[in-house]
């Protein structure tokens, strides 16, 4: 097809270009200390998503640390924290409608506290039990609600990239009015998937905003060893799509930038890339230790632009949020993470049967054959495997 | 009834699924107003529009993510793989998102609605790169189904009941027969049956097991065993995942004798699998070892395809070998 671009300009000398003339801006509105930079405009946002929003924020950085503490203690597996982080995942899903997809890489659980998912939702999947939405089958921290549109993490790296512009063409035939967000790292953005997803949305004209959170590492690499150009967002003018780069710690610039991102994906059909300048203030998991690969000091800096504290000064100048209600707040997350947290871990595990269930939508003769062998074995060995030794009984 | 080549039944089926259902959308590279380069989507695009026939940017790992996600959104994605050789850019999407979609969510979510259409295998001078048989490799994921056609009858119904399978189907499309195949085809919708394997020939003295193109070459074998007085009974796989033990296992309980042939190498190829699982089954039963059939444990050579190929010839021969064993 012959583009309809303008004209291409000719010249007769040979001149490369490395892109150098293009400077990204960042998109700043909300200073640490709780005011705005001269000249912002605070976006319009009402009392009560405010305090929804700073809610899930905080309610994020408590389950973090309690899940992190359990993990330590030898109560959990595994964990992954979105410290430092909040305000880039809250902010832009709270520019959203609740009906729009999330796709999320596994750094977002703050996307589902802000749509409601529930502490006891949060200890089912961690702990693999009977109720977890996904049978025990995954690590923890691979969430997923249909009710709540978030789809159910996979642990490969921007594989859902691609899937969000497939999901949101669907989304644009529907007509309904919604689109998909797809989160992903710094580092993810390297993997060829993100290259034929931005590409494939810019081409089909797909309601799809790609929200890169550049948290400055993967696991240990740094954004400098990541990319040679400035960060991710430029390369969304290879594939001529809109971009905007924002200060991932400033829950306003992130909201109306998300806002103004949906409003593009919605009514014109125009995918939008989101850079969000954040910083990873946890290690990657709780099975990295970052001190081998970065400074306390480097960390002290970033701390010191600690986004749920600069929403909390913004709330407090509007008289929106008091020091009472901050402590009473964490109280009671604290004791509800607990709690539930306790409940969720003595829940039995799922059961011997869903080994089976759901690699197809029908379990296939053979998988049946394959349960009924082990069930016998188990019924040999009922010792040995302790948690499906009672169930076992019940085969044939 | 109409006379079609593979080409025609198949481009029929996918003109019946879009018509039947306003989500099945048809993609890939220059599947839209060209019809592909086999012409499987022919009209399509004229037919339903662009929104939902259309070419893709060539990225076999995008178009399949992309699929994915149109899956799970709950359309009725139909990607095609311009040739089986480049699936592979799109493995990862295929064997760790598509396959496990369900497992993973504790169905919560899905892409049964997938069907990914590849033309697979050789014969054509196609050389390394267009002359593949990769369906050992999708067999060893748990999650996925995997048919192949052997005419253009199955290939219409096989594809229909792909396309409605509620799980992610790979559907490779013998693309040496698309234009050299014919036959009659009823010209309404019907499906058939998923994992179900189909005894096309019936016969005493030894079993033969192929799928796709091999069908042929199996039945020209046939006809040079019979003329020996040797009694073949012929069986169609069909599906390759999840295959049909029982079609096969009651076949081998009869004749005493398995032979499995694929263009694929023989390392590692689906026969070695269906080897291990009739062995266990019907091991008291066989009068002669298992043989399989196969390409060589080669890259798919160019000049020297013939060579390569499991023809009808080496596959009499092994027939010979297992009746006199």
């Amino acid at each position: 097809m012959v583009s309809k671009t303008r004209k291409p300009k000719v010249v007769h000398k040979p001149a490369f270009t490395d892109g150098a003339e293009f400077s990204i801006a960042t998109f700043q509105l909300l200073k640490q200390d709780g005011t705005l930079y001269k000249g912002a405009k605070a976006p319009d946002l009402e009392k009560d998503q405010a305090l929804r929003i700073y809610r899930a924020m905080v309610y994020t950085r408590v389950l973090d640390e309690r899940m992190l503490a359990a993990q330590r203690q030898g109560r959990l597996s595994f964990y992954m924290q979105c410290t430092g982080e909040e305000a880039a995942v809250i902010g832009s899903t709270a520019a959203l409608d609740d009906a729009d997809m999330i796709m999320a890489q596994y750094r977002e659980q703050g996307a589902l506290v802000y749509r409601g998912f529930t502490t006891d939702e949060f200890m089912n999947q961690m702990f693999g039990n009977e109720e977890d939405y996904g049978k025990g089958r995954q690590m923890p921290i691979h969430y997923g609600s249909s009710e709540l549109n978030y789809m159910t993490i996979s642990s490969p790296l921007a594989t859902q990239i691609p899937q969000a512009t497939g999901y949101a063409y669907g989304q644009k035939l529907a007509g309904e009015g919604h689109c998909t967000i797809v989160y992903f790292g710094e580092g993810a953005a390297s993997e060829g998937d993100f290259h034929a997803a931005l590409n494939m949305a810019a081409v089909h004209r797909v309601p799809v905003i790609f929200l890169c959170r550049n948290n400055g590492y993967a696991i240990s690499t740094p954004a400098a060893e990541q990319f040679a150009a400035d960060g991710v967002a430029p390369r969304a003018y290879g594939y001529k799509m809109d971009v905007i780069r924002v200060d991932g710690n400033d829950i306003l610039a992130m909201f109306e930038a998300t806002r103004q991102a949906r409003r593009l994906a919605v009514e014109d059909n125009r995918p939008v890339l989101i850079e969000a300048m954040s910083y990873r203030l946890a290690a990657h998991s709780s099975s990295d230790d970052p001190s081998g690969y970065r400074s306390k000091d480097e960390e002290q800096i970033w701390r010191d632009k600690d986004p749920i504290l600069r929403m909390k000064a913004w709330l407090q100048a509007a008289d929106w949020w008091s020091d009472d209600d901050e402590k009473q707040l964490q109280e009671n997350y604290r004791r509800e993470v607990l709690e539930t947290m306790k409940r969720a871990q003595k829940r039995p595990p799922p059961p011997l049967d869903s080994l089976v269930s759901d690699v197809y939508q029908e379990v296939t003769p053979e998988l049946a054959r394959q349960l009924d062998n082990l069930k016998a074995h188990i019924r040999k060995y009922p010792d040995a495997y302790p948690k499906t030794a009672e169930q076992a009984k019940g085969g044939a | 009834m109409a006379k079609m080549n593979m080409l025609q039944a198949i481009n029929d089926a996918l003109d019946i699924a879009m018509a039947e259902n306003e989500r099945v959308l048809c993609f890939g590279e220059d599947v839209g107003i060209f019809g592909g380069v086999f012409r499987a989507t022919s009209n399509l695009q004229q037919k339903y529009g662009k929104a939902r026939c259309f070419n893709t940017p060539l990225v076999e790992q995008g178009i399949i993510g992309f699929a994915n996600g149109l899956a799970a959104q709950g359309s009725v994605a139909v990607a095609e793989i311009q040739f089986a050789d480049y699936i592979f850019p799109a493995f990862d999407q295929i064997v760790n998102e598509s396959a496990k979609f369900r497992y993973r969510s504790g169905n919560l979510f899905n892409v049964g609605g997938l069907t990914i259409r590849a033309p697979y295998g050789g014969g054509i001078a196609g050389g390394l790169y267009h002359s593949q048989s990769p369906e050992a490799y999708f067999a060893h994921t748990p999650g996925l189904k995997v048919v192949v056609p052997r005419n253009p009858h199955q290939a219409k119904g096989l594809l229909l009941a792909s396309i409605h399978d509620p799980n992610p189907v790979l559907f490779f499309e013998p693309k040496r027969l698309y234009r050299a195949s014919t036959g009659e085809v009823p010209e309404e919708e019907y499906r058939l049956p998923l994992g179900q394997a189909e005894v096309v020939k019936e016969g005493t003295d030894i079993t033969l097991l192929a799928w796709g193109a091999q069908m042929e070459v199996l039945t020209q074998a046939v006809e040079l065993a019979e003329k020996e007085g040797i009694s073949c009974e012929v069986i169609d796989l069909r599906t390759i995942l999840p295959w049909d033990v029982e079609t096969v296992a009651d076949s081998v309980f009869k004749t005493g004798r398995l032979l499995i042939s694929h263009e694929a190498p023989l390392t590692g190829g689906f026969a070695g699998e269906i080897a291990a699982t009739i062995q266990e089954r019907c091991f008291l039963y066989l009068e002669s070892p298992i043989a399989r059939v196969t390409g060589l444990d080669t890259p798919f050579p160019l000049a020297l395809e013939k060579e390569y190929l499991p023809d009808h010839l080496k596959v009499f021969e092994a027939i010979r070998a297992s009746v006199e064993f």
